[in-house]
């Protein structure tokens, strides 16, 4: 039992850290559909709680991001999926640095467990949001929650940060000395380039998370100010004298930010390209490209920082600095995007849930990923920013995108999981509400960032009559949000179901691919690239996997 | 665009302009992308079974330069306008400070609250001291009667401005960072801790404009909310005069 669970066998950690995935997700969305009650019915009494007072809600918004971002969409693809095939996929035995591997996951979980227990001490979880800029999350007095609420969730964010380190440094030692022989980094299929980059800004970007957040413990409890300035006044009452500034934490904290949508969506971009060359049954064009986009998001990954706060004290020469920065960045993700089209149209589409999940992917990822260059431009952020838009452009380009794209690494690798397929029927039904229920949760908010409606508001109160023409759209937000929530049943009633289904076992390599985590045993000296796709790729069939020796003739 | 609150402020049209434009731009692209994708599923149903089509062959480098790096092209030319163009917009508003003429205001958010400051005659802010202020006894800002620049200061709960005259904020916060928001003024900066922000910018239109806080800054976030009255020159004049012979 204990080596059942003390394992460093990459496909049980892999097993692990889903199911922790699972918790996060299903706390968070419960959150969620909290806040939307709360929005939509302000005067609503919750079982056992009562009504949601404002500081709830910013309690709910603050756990709501932190679960999302750290235990959903970083967990998922950058330690779960991970596990589950990059060994496989370059041919290695199991992770480098195996024990450092499996620690990551039981301190990711201490993280978890650390997190959720702020909804337990006195005045609940904090209320900062996820961003938790000082002096808010600084002071203990600046409101409820602050006090052991918010030291929890800096344990939390700190712990998180030591295991998205080791993971990561599993990853990167994994990839860079355990290949197969034969397989060069040209011969690397794009998932395998994706979590070399994504690991590479991990170590780096919660390098940076931890500091910040070590330096805040320090600041409420070691009498440091790193973040405090002189004259501060709370509550009338004056405090402590400090040295230090705000704008320090904001960039720390927005320098682990932006690499942080990168190491969600990256994993993502390498599976869709995998997927699409899989299911057109033609090669990745432009094989180079894509790893040149991939590398080159990485590096201005680290670089782009600065447009989440043009409007937050920053210079304004920084501001057009980083405007351009950002938008270069949009050039090797229009990159990757056009590839992807473009694929869609050779060969012979085979229509199926890891494919559908994968279109669904590259379709948020537009309609998120075109407002970005709006809101880098300091000029028209200077109006956008912390608005609703906001918030539906990184719902869009990183969660939904993210969730598609875990989903579509899930129906696509279950078969090495359970050594079945997931329920087709099912899997489309899940795709198609989805789809139209996240954008219906999701577009309208633009509308309302347009309208100027600002993040956080726990209700639209006051003298801010612009707004009443808001009320039906968020109406239709909150019951889309119920439908989006709902239909992920079918998906949780298919993951159990189809494990246990009486059907037949999908064999090894169930999709016909080409990349090594469907070899299913040894193989021999790789001697070619991943997506040996087409009608003249093989001597058998339409494809030639990296396992297959040199062709018999 | 009508999503958008009425502009108010002299150089609102030229951001609402710019902005429609970039909206205009990125909901085509969005559509054309989707219809992309849906057009590729509708393909693929119509000729289920059938053979497979539209191969790489021979042309596959002509494809490839008219499917991918045409686009490409096509993208870094739209960024590179998007660039140039905002940030002629940028420039104007925030890389110049505001003329000697422009009237002076001080913004202070305090947790949930927004206070607006007026020099007064003397053209200048009287001191303020942390340990002074008080919001009970009629003191929010901590003004120090000690100063002599202090006593014709005006402090007021509602942004008066003339409509016309260019307004050169002053923004500070005693507590946390608040987010100095009027969306019908398309105005937006962050009063942070230990700094003082300056934004310079001309209101046209009279009329009401709401005052918001766009940065999370505790359980009252959402109703720190203030109005800002744009009147005609005289108007603002009396309700100075009344307001300083009233202290």
């Amino acid at each position: 039992m204990t080596r059942r669970i003390f394992t460093t066998e990459p496909k049980a950690l892999a097993r692990l850290y889903l199911w922790l995935g699972l918790v996060a997700v299903i706390t968070g969305t419960v959150l969620s559909l909290l806040m939307r009650i709360h929005r939509t019915w302000p005067e609503l009494a919750m079982p056992l709680h009562g009504v949601i007072k404002p500081e709830d809600y910013l309690a709910l918004v603050t756990m709501h991001g932190t679960l999302m971002v750290f235990f959903v969409l970083t967990v998922v693809p950058q330690s779960a999926f991970p596990n589950l095939v990059l060994p496989a996929q370059i041919g290695a035995e199991g992770m480098a640095l195996p024990r450092l591997n499996a620690a990551a996951f039981w301190v990711t979980a201490a993280s978890l467990l650390v997190l959720l227990a702020a909804f337990f001490v006195p005045e609940g979880a904090p209320i900062a949001g996820w961003t938790s800029y000082p002096p808010l999350s600084a002071l203990a007095a600046a409101g409820p929650g602050q006090a052991t609420g918010m030291d929890l969730w800096l344990v939390a964010i700190t712990v998180f940060c030591v295991a998205a380190v080791l993971g990561s440094a599993s990853i990167l030692a994994t990839i860079l000395t355990r290949r197969a022989p034969g397989l060069t980094f040209r011969r690397l299929p794009l998932t395998v380039w994706s979590w070399l980059v994504s690991s590479g800004l991990t170590v780096i970007a919660f390098s940076a998370l931890f500091l910040a957040a070590t330096m805040l413990l320090s600041d409420r409890h070691l009498g440091t100010s790193f973040f405090l300035p002189a004259g501060l006044v709370l509550n009338g009452i004056p405090q402590a004298a400090g040295s230090g500034s705000p704008m320090l934490w904001l960039h720390l904290f927005w320098f682990f930010g932006h690499p942080e949508v990168y190491i969600v969506v990256l994993p993502g971009m390498g599976l869709a390209s995998s997927v699409l060359a899989n299911f057109t049954r033609r090669p990745v064009p432009g094989y180079t490209l894509m790893v040149v986009s991939t590398l080159l998001i990485g590096v201005l990954g680290l670089c782009v920082w600065g447009h989440h706060i043009f409007v937050s004290g920053m210079n304004p020469y920084a501001g057009t600095a980083f405007g351009l920065t950002t938008m270069a960045i949009a050039i090797p993700s229009s990159a990757e995007v056009l590839t992807w089209l473009a694929m869609m149209f050779r060969g012979r589409l085979q229509i199926n849930t890891p494919l559908l999940f994968v279109l669904g992917f590259v379709s948020f990822f537009i309609a998120g990923g075109l407002t970005g260059p709006i809101l880098a431009q300091p000029a028209l952020d200077a109006y956008l920013h912390n608005t609703f838009f906001v918030v539906g452009h990184f719902h869009l380009v990183m969660s939904m995108a993210g969730v598609f794209s875990i989903f579509a690494g899930i129906y696509y690798w279950y078969p090495l999981l359970t050594g079945r397929r997931m329920n087709e029927v099912l899997g489309q039904i899940h795709f198609w509400v989805s789809l139209i229920a996240a954008y219906g949760t999701f577009y309208p908010m633009y509308l309302s960032g347009l309208a100027g409606e600002p993040r956080h508001y726990a209700q639209l109160a006051g003298p801010v009559e612009s707004f009443a023409k808001l009320i039906p759209v968020e109406r239709g937000i909150t019951w889309s949000a119920f439908l989006l929530a709902a239909v992920q049943l079918v998906f949780l009633f298919n993951v159990f179901w189809s494990a246990r289904a009486k059907v037949a076992e999908s064999g090894a390599n169930p999709w016909r691919a080409t990349t090594l985590e469907w070899s299913g045993e040894e193989h021999p000296m790789i001697s070619v690239g991943p997506y040996n796709y087409g009608p003249a790729a093989g001597p058998t069939g339409d494809f030639r996997p990296q396992w297959e020796t040199e062709k018999p003739f | 665009m009508n999503w958008l609150p009425p502009d108010g402020a002299l150089r609102g049209i030229a951001l609402d302009h710019l902005l429609g434009w970039n909206l205009s731009i990125v909901f085509w692209l969005f559509v054309a992308a989707q219809a992309l994708l849906v057009v590729a599923l509708v393909r693929r149903w119509i000729r289920s079974g059938g053979a497979a089509s539209g191969d790489v062959g021979d042309h596959a480098r002509g494809r490839y330069f008219f499917f991918h790096v045409l686009p490409l092209l096509a993208f870094v030319g739209l960024y590179v306008w998007m660039l140039v163009t905002s940030h002629s917009l940028w420039a104007a508003r925030r890389e110049m400070g505001a003329p000697a003429r422009a009237l002076q205001v001080e913004v202070t958010g305090v947790q949930f609250q927004w206070y607006f400051r007026y020099p007064g005659r003397d053209g200048v802010y009287g001191a303020t001291k942390p340990n002074l202020v008080s919001a009970p006894t009629g003191n929010p800002l901590g003004l120090d009667a000690s100063d002599p620049h202090a006593g014709d200061d005006v402090v007021s709960s509602v942004m008066m401005l003339p409509a016309g005259q260019p307004v050169e904020i002053t923004l500070r916060t005693q507590d946390v960072i608040h987010g100095f928001f009027v969306p019908g003024m398309r105005l937006k900066q962050d009063a942070i801790p230990g700094m003082t922000g300056h934004l310079e910018f001309t209101p046209e239109t009279p009329g009401d404009y709401v005052i918001l806080c766009s940065q999370v800054c505790g359980l009252g976030h959402y109703r720190m909310q203030a109005r800002m009255r744009v009147v005609s020159e005289a108007q603002f004049d009396a309700w100075l005069v009344a307001r300083e012979s009233a202290r």
